[in-house]
């Protein structure tokens, strides 16, 4: 068995939907960029230099407390359906594997950590949490960034800080980063507002509408914009601040839809929630379209007991084509996967009486 | 929505992005995203903040001199920074010292680091992230009005210049 077939039948923590805020905050993300100071960054880097860098970060990594029992993954032996699965969990970025030439990435066995080697910048720390704990991100970060350091040289200037590839990553290094859900705000259109309310807040807000119509989904990422020039405790208190604020802006929504469209909204849910119980054949944004309903059905009420946010976090998850794929145990067709998704969310709400 | 690349095709991927203020949103179908495939990410990093940047790109621009500008530690030519938006290796930041500075003046709120350094590095390295800090207390002190202690960094920052002037004197000479 491959290390990567032990995550298939294992929840991802910081999917729970435990952590803090955890009804409108999905996932915490903090990502650090380091580069060592003795080799050139990723577009000049010969492939002898790639293999040294990768030896160094090992057994760095080796020395590691925190990491000293994570896997460790090089590019050449992982198929590209393991490729697809990790990113799908995002343990691996698009750009770890994107040009020719070995990666690699350590992976802790709870999946709340992955370092990806020679991405963009020679070093991407990822470290994850459930619900709105961007402090814990940053700690665990910087116990790990300060573990690594004892063994690799950094580049790192007096007055620009951590040197990385990209000028939009100097300094700090850092990316924070929070998935919320907002389906209230995107239902009363009050998301638009919100945003551009917060635009002169160097902040990055991505609207990850999925697939498919603009409001599938309800999924935004919230992210810092600068990462130079403010200390990295300053840059997650801004961030949380206001997100804290889009948190407060969801569930007035939530409450002026529980109050005043109560009728049409109730109507809505168990639509939603007849076609995922039927369907034969399920696209993975219909399923996203759908599924995010159902978290509107559990927050304002109507699905009490009956489904739970962290069964359905993992959902969205295991709906996945590679995660179908991986699931069954071979490749799939597109029309396999539809009704593969179709049967497996079939399978899930079967307990959910309309 | 139609696809903002090929203008033909149903668009299925929407992505709006506010970077400095300014919001923007593309709509993209599946055929041209898989299609473009690495420049996309260009695309969407480099070529987003600039689209947002009102002037960057003038700063950016590969014309006459800065164009020519090579690199003395890698090689690489700064008119391939300005299409990739990537450097070549830490050696850069001097050699493109001048024009990467208009760059990150754009990208960035500041020009320089305050926050975590690693516990290894050089002792001037140190003494001019020391300084930097400093400098930002002063700026901070400054801006919250509280002169007095203003008035002591001020100090502390001259004495910490003259130190990194005598270090670096005995190299000139």
């Amino acid at each position: 068995m491959s290390e990567i077939d032990r995550f298939v039948d294992q929840p991802v923590n910081w999917l729970r939907a435990t952590g803090p805020e955890s009804d409108v905050v999905i996932s915490s993300r903090l990502r650090m960029a380091r580069n060592l100071a003795t080799y050139p960054f990723l577009s000049r880097l010969a492939s002898a230099q790639r293999d040294a860098i990768i030896q160094e970060v090992r057994d760095a990594v080796k020395s590691s407390n925190f990491l000293k029992s994570a896997y460790f993954i090089s590019s050449p032996e992982l198929p590209e359906l393991d490729r697809q699965f990790l990113l799908e969990r995002h343990l691996v970025s698009r750009e770890l594997f994107l040009e020719e030439g070995k990666s690699a990435v350590a992976i802790t066995p709870d999946e709340m950590v992955s370092l990806m080697v020679i991405e963009e910048d020679h070093l991407r720390l990822q470290v994850f949490q459930s619900g709105l704990n961007l402090v814990e991100t940053w700690r665990i970060a910087d116990e790990i960034d300060s573990e690594l350091e004892k063994e690799l040289d950094y580049a790192f200037d007096g007055t620009l800080g951590y040197l990385t590839a990209c000028p939009t990553n100097v300094g700090t290094g850092i990316r924070a980063s929070c998935m919320l859900h907002l389906p209230s705000l995107v239902l009363t259109k009050q998301v638009h507002k919100v945003l551009q309310a917060l635009s002169k807040l160097n902040l990055a807000v991505r609207g990850l509408y999925g697939e498919g119509t603009q409001a599938s989904g309800n999924f935004f990422q919230f992210s810092n914009q600068i990462t130079l020039g403010q200390p990295e405790e300053e840059i997650i208190s801004n961030l949380e601040g206001v997100i804290r604020q889009v948190i407060t802006h969801e569930r007035e929504a939530r409450e002026y839809l529980k109050k005043k469209r109560k009728a049409k909204m109730e109507d809505q849910i168990w639509r939603a929630l007849a076609a995922l119980k039927a369907a034969r054949m399920m696209s993975s944004s219909e399923a996203i379209q759908l599924l995010s309903l159902v978290q509107v059905g559990i927050d304002v009420g109507v699905l009490e007991g009956q489904v739970t946010h962290t069964d359905l976090n993992q959902l969205f998850l295991l709906i996945q084509p590679a995660h179908l794929q991986k699931m069954t145990g071979k490749e799939l067709s597109t029309t396999e996967r539809d009704a593969r998704r179709a049967a497996r969310i079939r399978e899930y709400f079967s307990k959910v009486v309309l | 929505m139609i696809c903002n690349v090929c203008g033909t095709k149903e668009a299925t991927i929407h992505l709006t992005e506010i970077v400095n203020g300014k919001m923007t949103e593309v709509h993209i179908c599946e055929a041209c995203a898989e299609e473009k495939g690495t420049e996309f990410k260009t695309y969407f990093n480099f070529g987003d903040l600039l689209s947002g940047v009102p002037g960057l790109e003038s700063a950016l621009g590969a014309s006459g001199e800065k164009a020519s500008l090579v690199c003395k530690d890698c090689g690489m030519k700064y008119e391939d920074f300005t299409k990739n938006g990537r450097l070549g290796c830490a050696g850069c930041y001097t050699s493109f010292q001048r024009p990467l500075a208009a760059v990150i003046k754009q990208v960035q709120r500041s020009s320089s680091h305050v926050g975590k350094k690693p516990s290894r590095i050089p002792k001037e390295t140190r003494s001019i992230h020391d300084l930097r800090q400093l400098q930002e207390r002063l700026r901070k002190s400054i801006q919250e009005e509280a002169f007095e202690e203003a008035a002591r960094l001020r100090d502390e920052i001259k004495q910490a210049l003259d130190k990194l002037k005598k270090v670096k004197r005995p190299k000139n000479e």
